[in-house]
């Protein structure tokens, strides 16, 4: 990999309580790569990406963001240095508006650009028409552009999605995956997403990393990719 | 007639105002956080001694107020950092400590400044409509209520403090991983509360006698405000206050005081059979 490294995680172990969820998770992002994470329910995808953000403690191993320690930083640091977080559920602010939801980011955020509003509103010019709804009444697919623009608004050099396709109807899913790849070659941010429908991880990433027992078990290059079997074997295991 | 209509008129302003200006601290920070502050009369009391004694010092009653106010937000962001901001994942260790706070300061201020005080007097006199009576100071009392609803609205819907805070309210984990300092949102939002409570003291202040477990006068009508209320201060508290007003003037009306106080408390519990999350749940509810 010789492309800059973004994200770099060596050994990173989470539990809830006492059970242990993630047991050494290896994982490394270069700038401008769209990775996906795959591996079956309930092998720790989900915990995997919180701990990123910080909102699961890790219990030991490392996450660096640019070459910088942030395992041990709030979230809120993290989002402010640049991670932009898109949970399981999407979990937009449903009593609030469209707009709102997205000033929340560029309130938040350290380093937020003005132009970044406008550029949300490009990419997924729905939000734009609906900037005044609130984003409890949104449909699925639109809160996900929603969740989606919210991160982006924090102006972020990586995004975490966490099964950005669930439930959402294949044409938008088309939508949505185009606009993660403009997002990436006109701004150079890099993406991890947690994935389980087939489509979409041939559609767009270009490496994938498979998880099973809270640990990464294999690692799936670009050749490889270019064949759906090893994916789909992993997704199956 | 119109003598009549305006006293009933005026019993209702008298009344919604009271319950407004008691509830609204105990609302944002039950709102916000979750948190049951049980120390919420001694804010109250907080703002009320702090008036009397700048005025008794020569001070102007406004400026007075405006400094009790603000010293209760200071003692309530105080005790934010210190104390209650360990509790914010244990609401029954909070309504503990807090009542805990309460008692203390209680019985402190009998200890320090004695069982009673003399009050400062109300001002700006009476006016006369038809054969009855009214004190002026009222309607700025109800005038003040109006104002802290309006001041409320504009800070949460219209600034980017609000947007922020309404944000934690909703999902504090999500507004967290968007960069949003929750624990500074409610550390001002404690001390919005406390601010609140105090200024809910300082307007009382000059209708009354001082002695140091009168933040007791308020609690009723405060919590019983914020359980119709439900946990939306915008939503809730003003329709609360307005519902538990018209009972409470109707009743105060035609059966006296003790059957307004008796009323107030029924009221709340057909509030709660029929609406367990209060009015502003309810509302919320029809909205999605
Ligand atoms: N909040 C929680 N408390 C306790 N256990 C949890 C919690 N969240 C998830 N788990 C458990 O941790 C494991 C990994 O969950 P998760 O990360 O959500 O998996 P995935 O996203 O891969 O489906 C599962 O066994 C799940 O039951
Ligand atoms: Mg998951």
């Amino acid at each position: 990999m010789s492309a800059e490294p973004v994200l770099d995680v060596v050994g990173l172990h989470a539990a809830y309580g006492s059970t242990p969820v993630l047991r050494g998770i290896d994982m490394h992002l270069g700038k401008g790569e769209i990775v996906s994470l795959i591996g079956r329910n309930g092998v720790g995808k989900t915990t995997t990406m919180r701990c990123l953000i910080g909102l699961v403690r890790a219990t030991a191993g490392h996450i660096r963001l640019r070459g910088q320690a942030i395992t041990h930083l709030p979230p809120a640091d993290r989002a402010r240095l640049g991670i932009g977080y898109i949970p399981q559920g999407r979990q937009v602010f449903p009593r609030m508006t469209v707009e709102e939801n997205l000033r929340v980011s560029q309130l938040a955020g350290g380093k937020s650009d003005p132009q970044m509003m406008e550029r949300v509103f490009a990419y997924f010019p729905i939000l734009k028409e609906r900037r005044r709804q609130s984003a409890g009444t949104l449909s699925g697919g639109e809160q996900q552009q929603l969740a989606i623009g919210r991160a982006m608004v924090g102006n972020p050099l990586l995004l975490l999605l966490d099964e950005p396709s669930e439930g959402i109807q294949p044409s938008i899913v088309r939508m949505i995956c185009e606009a993660l790849k403009s997002i990436r070659d006109q701004l150079g941010v890099t993406i991890l997403f947690v994935e389980q429908n087939l489509d979409t991880i041939m559609e767009i990433s270009e490496r994938c990393y498979v998880a099973d027992k809270g640990t990464i078990v294999a690692e799936i290059g670009r050749q490889e990719l270019h064949t759906s079997e090893a994916v789909r074997r992993h997704l199956l295991i | 007639m119109f003598a009549e209509i305006f006293s009933i008129l005026y019993q209702f302003a008298d009344v919604f105002a009271f319950l407004i200006l008691a509830a609204a601290g105990l609302a944002i920070i039950f709102g916000m956080m979750g948190i049951i502050n049980m120390a919420h009369g001694e804010f109250i009391t907080c703002g009320i001694y702090v008036t009397v004694i700048c005025v008794q010092q020569g001070m102007p009653l406004p400026l007075a107020q405006a400094i009790g106010a603000l010293s209760a937000g200071l003692v309530g962001i105080a005790l934010e950092r210190t104390i209650i901001r360990h509790l914010y994942h244990r609401p029954l260790d909070s309504i503990l400590a807090t009542w805990g706070i309460s008692l203390m300061v209680t019985q402190g201020m009998l200890l320090l400044l004695g069982s009673s005080w003399r009050g400062i007097g109300t001002p700006l006199g009476s006016f006369q409509v038809g054969d009855y009576t009214f004190s002026t100071y009222r309607l700025v009392l109800f005038g003040a209520a109006i104002g802290v609803l309006a001041g409320l609205y504009l800070v949460f819907m219209r600034t980017g403090y609000g947007i922020m805070a309404r944000a934690t309210m909703q999902n504090a984990e999500m507004a967290q991983a968007l960069g949003v300092r929750t624990q500074h949102m409610y550390a001002a939002s404690f001390g919005m509360g406390a601010a609140l409570a105090g200024l809910c003291g300082a307007l009382y202040a000059p209708t009354m006698t001082l002695i140091p477990t009168m933040g007791i006068t308020f609690i009723i009508e405060s919590f019983v405000t914020v359980v119709v209320g439900g946990a939306n201060v915008l939503l809730g508290t003003a329709p609360a206050g307005i519902l538990l007003a018209v009972v409470r003037t109707a009743l105060n009306a035609w059966y006296g005081q003790i059957a307004g106080q008796i009323g107030l408390l029924i009221a709340v519990i057909v509030v709660i059979r029929l609406l367990p999350e209060g009015v502003s749940g309810w509302l919320s509810r029809r909205e999605r």
